[in-house]
């Protein structure tokens, strides 16, 4: 079988157009940033009689002239993308195919944007994410990301080989590699390295997508726990101040002092893990959401006992249950429930690293409410619960969290981020995750030895975190623009 | 301000001693133990030897004694072996028993003795300062004018094309972990093989092959623009971003502020403005961001350094901790938590001094 090109066939007719295209653009935005330093920029005016004068002096013109190349441009890519999905591989190279395999990822895609920009008005400040570009684009690369994680990890869609096999003859081979002996009838897409194979011969394509799952799986979850532990602990510490507020912002202080990574190699390192302080620390952070959830829904029900104790009872059950599902697990440290009642068990690499993640976010998130919880307690309708006579709890909870939504949102975006290069990095030193996981660190880890000479399987998971990070933060940008526009 | 300074010193103390403690205490527990005995004994080691290896060196006290050994405050545990052989925390080689200290420890100025490199901590450690501190010197020089410029020329015009251009850059460069742009780079621009470098070469532009180097090792004697470029560039780059946004989010509020109108409407040139009204004030929050940015950029150092196999301070940290090289670990993080808190310090006094309204008051 032959290799396949980044274009296959259809490239003789769209790669000379793309280039022109892209050379045409670049020249006119090197021209429109010379033209701006001398000419006026172009002013529509607007008439008395409400009629608008369009400007079509020569910047005005420059300015079309940009817009229609890069609209041309970004056509001619849809292009290569949807051609892609619809011919075969041999006709559209690597990109169409990659295209394709990423097509109910499109699907998904093209589904959520109709809808949430037809619906954008009635969706709060999500529906006004669609008002801004920034937005708009964060949210599509993030969205991206979270689909292909759905995608691959539900329904095994997407991945081309198994993420851990070895083919034999595949080491190292440049990107759109036919699979040795493979039968064109049989395996379509399979029978290629979409995009190489790396130093052990495995489907750099799809450990990049498999390495997702793990990586969209892990950010949030743990994002979600340190701001859990950060509001239920600084919550209190910035509205009743003194000396709880002196130790507990020590103690965040003093974890904030530690560089991450030494933090890292000291908890995280095999030795430490066999002696089981990564449990027993998953085992204090995790009860923070218990507490947090208990005194949420005590505070606002306590005075309708008949509705609260069966509420809270059945929550805290529930939640304890999964909490020890989650802690305890046949072999570790902690073993305390029996195997018929455990729900599910948590991998101990994927554990150690969720806990170490959680802990070393912790102190920010707490550094962060407590600032926005003292600022806060000073605003009128906290004076107004207070001489109403709710109680403490309730005041941190009901009054002062809500009104602090706005930055923790888009600092939750930001965290996300923050945590996946996080665990980028954890995998960059080889911590916690086995060796053979998919992850995006460990695998920028693997290729980054033979980098100069055989740079995709390295390139392609740091591109992929790139964009996801790079799509949080756009993401949270628009987030932060929308709500201060309120 | 004597007193504010003094209380900062003292909870910078207070700090210090938790932390290292605590390092202390991780580094110390039986199975790190096991396999710094292993590896500075032999891999066959039995359990016994293991136990007496570490019983003969002190290291099965509790933990609180070994700690206040380390600091000093009480004598260095010693044992001498039936052949004669003095083992102990003070021993060092080339030292007779008969000279060796009773105390040996911070308060005495002895770091310790590093059991990867076989040679004092201070002294080694002092090495890698050094270069560490090159880079730093020279990602300070890149970093700091760069991400001012961009801030301001993004800040000083909020809404317009420029901005949005320079945001994005900046947005993009957060986005950017050094092991990723480190990676990135390398690829591109230091490889015989594939990016710039053969096309360059091709062209002529070029003697070598590469542009860049992919290591930094010749750096540490000699750095020069090729082998000192990624690095400096990879650590400067994810800094740049953060720096760049505080700057334009003060500048762009200088910008609306009073008086910067008042001069508007009395007709001061626009460059004036910037340059004589707005950028002294708009500097000042910035001036705290870079300070705190010194932590976050010691663990750019850490990766860069791992990436571009440059032995600074950030190479010996993995490799202490690799190697569970204790006395190295602890002295890595007091060094580590020195230069956390210490910033923090220069970032207060610094915001005083700069902002009048805080001085005079």
């Amino acid at each position: 079988m032959e290799n396949l090109t980044w274009t296959g066939s259809l490239g003789s007719i769209l790669d000379p157009v793309f280039q022109i295209v892209a050379v045409v653009f670049l020249l006119l935005v090197a021209l429109q940033f010379v033209t701006s330093l001398v000419l006026a920029p172009a002013s529509d005016k607007i008439n008395s009689d409400g009629t608008i004068t369009l400007d079509r002096g020569p910047s005005a013109l420059i300015g079309m002239a940009v817009r229609y190349s890069f609209l041309a441009l970004l056509a001619i890519c849809l292009a290569y993308l949807i051609l892609g999905m619809v011919l075969s591989s041999e006709t559209t190279g690597i990109i169409g195919t990659v295209s394709a395999q990423f097509s109910p990822v499109w699907l998904a895609l093209v589904v959520t944007f109709l809808l949430s920009i037809v619906y954008k008005r009635r969706l709060g400040l999500y529906g006004k994410l669609f008002d801004s570009m920034i937005g708009m684009i964060g949210f599509g690369l993030v969205m991206f990301w979270v689909y292909t994680a759905l995608f691959v990890g539900l329904f095994d869609l997407i991945a081309t080989q198994d993420p851990l096999s070895q083919l034999s003859g595949m080491k190292n081979k440049l990107p759109g590699t036919a699979v040795r002996g493979a039968n064109p009838e049989e395996c379509g897409s399979a029978c290629y390295y979409l995009l190489g194979g790396d130093n052990l011969a495995r489907d750099v394509f799809s450990r990049m997508v498999t390495g997702s799952v793990i990586v969209i799986v892990i950010a949030p979850f743990a994002t979600l726990f340190a701001f859990m532990v950060g509001i239920t602990l600084g919550l209190p510490a910035g509205y009743f101040g003194g000396r709880l507020d002196t130790g507990l912002s020590f103690l965040a202080n003093l974890i904030l002092a530690f560089p991450v990574i030494l933090l890292f190699y000291l908890l995280v390192t095999p030795e430490i893990v066999a002696t089981g302080i990564p449990n027993y620390m998953g085992m204090v952070l995790f009860v923070f959401p218990i507490i947090f959830v208990g005194v949420l829904l005590n505070s606002r029900y306590y005075t309708r006992p008949k509705l609260r104790n069966p509420l809270l009872a059945g929550v805290l059950i529930g939640m304890f249950w999964i909490y020890l599902s989650g802690i305890s697990s046949a072999g570790s440290v902690i073993d305390v429930l029996p195997g018929t009642l455990d729900l599910f068990n948590i991998p101990g690499g994927i554990l150690v690293v969720f806990v170490s993640v959680v802990f070393v976010n912790s102190p920010t998130v707490f550094r962060i409410v407590r600032g926005l919880a003292m600022d806060i307690q000073t605003r009128d309708y906290v004076a107004a619960a207070q001489t109403r006579g709710e109680g403490p709890w309730y005041i941190m909870l009901w009054e002062i969290l809500p009104n602090a939504r706005g930055p923790l949102i888009v600092d939750f975006c930001l965290r996300i981020g923050y945590t996946t290069i996080l665990l980028g990095t954890l995998g960059f030193f080889g911590l916690g995750l086995p060796p053979e996981s998919p992850d995006w660190g460990t695998t920028i880890n693997d290729g980054r030895k033979l980098l100069s000479i055989y740079p995709h399987p390295a390139l392609v998971p740091a591109f992929s975190l790139l964009s996801l990070v790079l799509g949080l933060n756009l993401l949270a940008d628009g987030l932060r623009e929308e709500s201060l526009r309120d | 301000m004597g007193l504010f300074i003094l209380r900062r010193v003292g909870m910078m103390i207070v700090t210090a001693i938790c932390l290292t403690f605590i390092v202390f205490f991780m580094t110390n527990l039986y199975p790190n133990l096991e396999k710094l005995a292993k590896s500075q004994g032999n891999f066959r080691m039995s359990d016994e030897a293991v136990a007496s290896y570490l019983s003969d060196r002190g290291y099965l006290q509790p933990a609180p004694i070994k700690y206040a050994q380390w600091l000093g405050l009480m004598p260095g545990y010693k044992t001498v072996k039936e052949d004669g052989k003095t083992v102990g925390k003070c021993v060092r080689p080339g030292v007779a028993p008969e000279d060796m200290p009773r105390y040996c420890g911070i308060l005495q100025g002895d770091w310790g003795f590093s059991t990867v490199a076989k040679a004092p901590v201070a002294e080694t450690l002092g090495k890698r300062l050094k270069n560490t501190g090159k880079l730093m010197f020279w990602v300070m020089v890149v970093m700091v004018p760069s991400a001012l410029v961009i801030g301001v020329l993004a800040g000083m015009n909020e809404g317009s094309r420029t901005d949005r251009s320079l945001s994005t850059v900046s947005i993009l460069s957060t986005a950017t972990p050094e092991y990723v742009s480190g990676v990135i780079f390398i690829a591109l621009l230091a490889s015989t093989r594939n990016g710039l470098g053969p096309i360059l070469h091709e062209w002529g532009w070029i003697e070598g092959k590469a542009l860049f180097k992919g290591t930094a090792k010749t750096a540490m004697d000699k750095a020069t623009f090729q082998n000192f470029t990624l690095p400096v560039l990879t650590v400067a780059l994810y800094g740049m971003g953060y720096i760049a946004r505080m700057t334009r989010a003060s500048m762009a509020e200088v910008m609306t502020a009073q008086y910067v109108r008042t001069a508007r409407l009395k007709g001061v040139s626009f460059r004036n403005i910037v340059m004589k009204h707005a950028l002294r004030n708009a500097l000042i929050a910035p001036f705290t961001v870079i300070m705190l940015q010194f932590p976050w950029l010691l663990n750019g150092v850490v990766i860069v350094e791992t990436l571009f196999s440059y032995s600074g301070f950030g190479w010996q940290l993995v490799n202490a901790a690799g190697n569970n090289d204790i006395e190295m670990l602890l002295a890595v993080s007091v060094v580590s938590v020195f230069v956390v808190l210490v910033t923090q310090l220069i970032s207060d006094i610094g915001y005083v001094y700069l902002n009048p309204r805080i001085r005079i008051s």
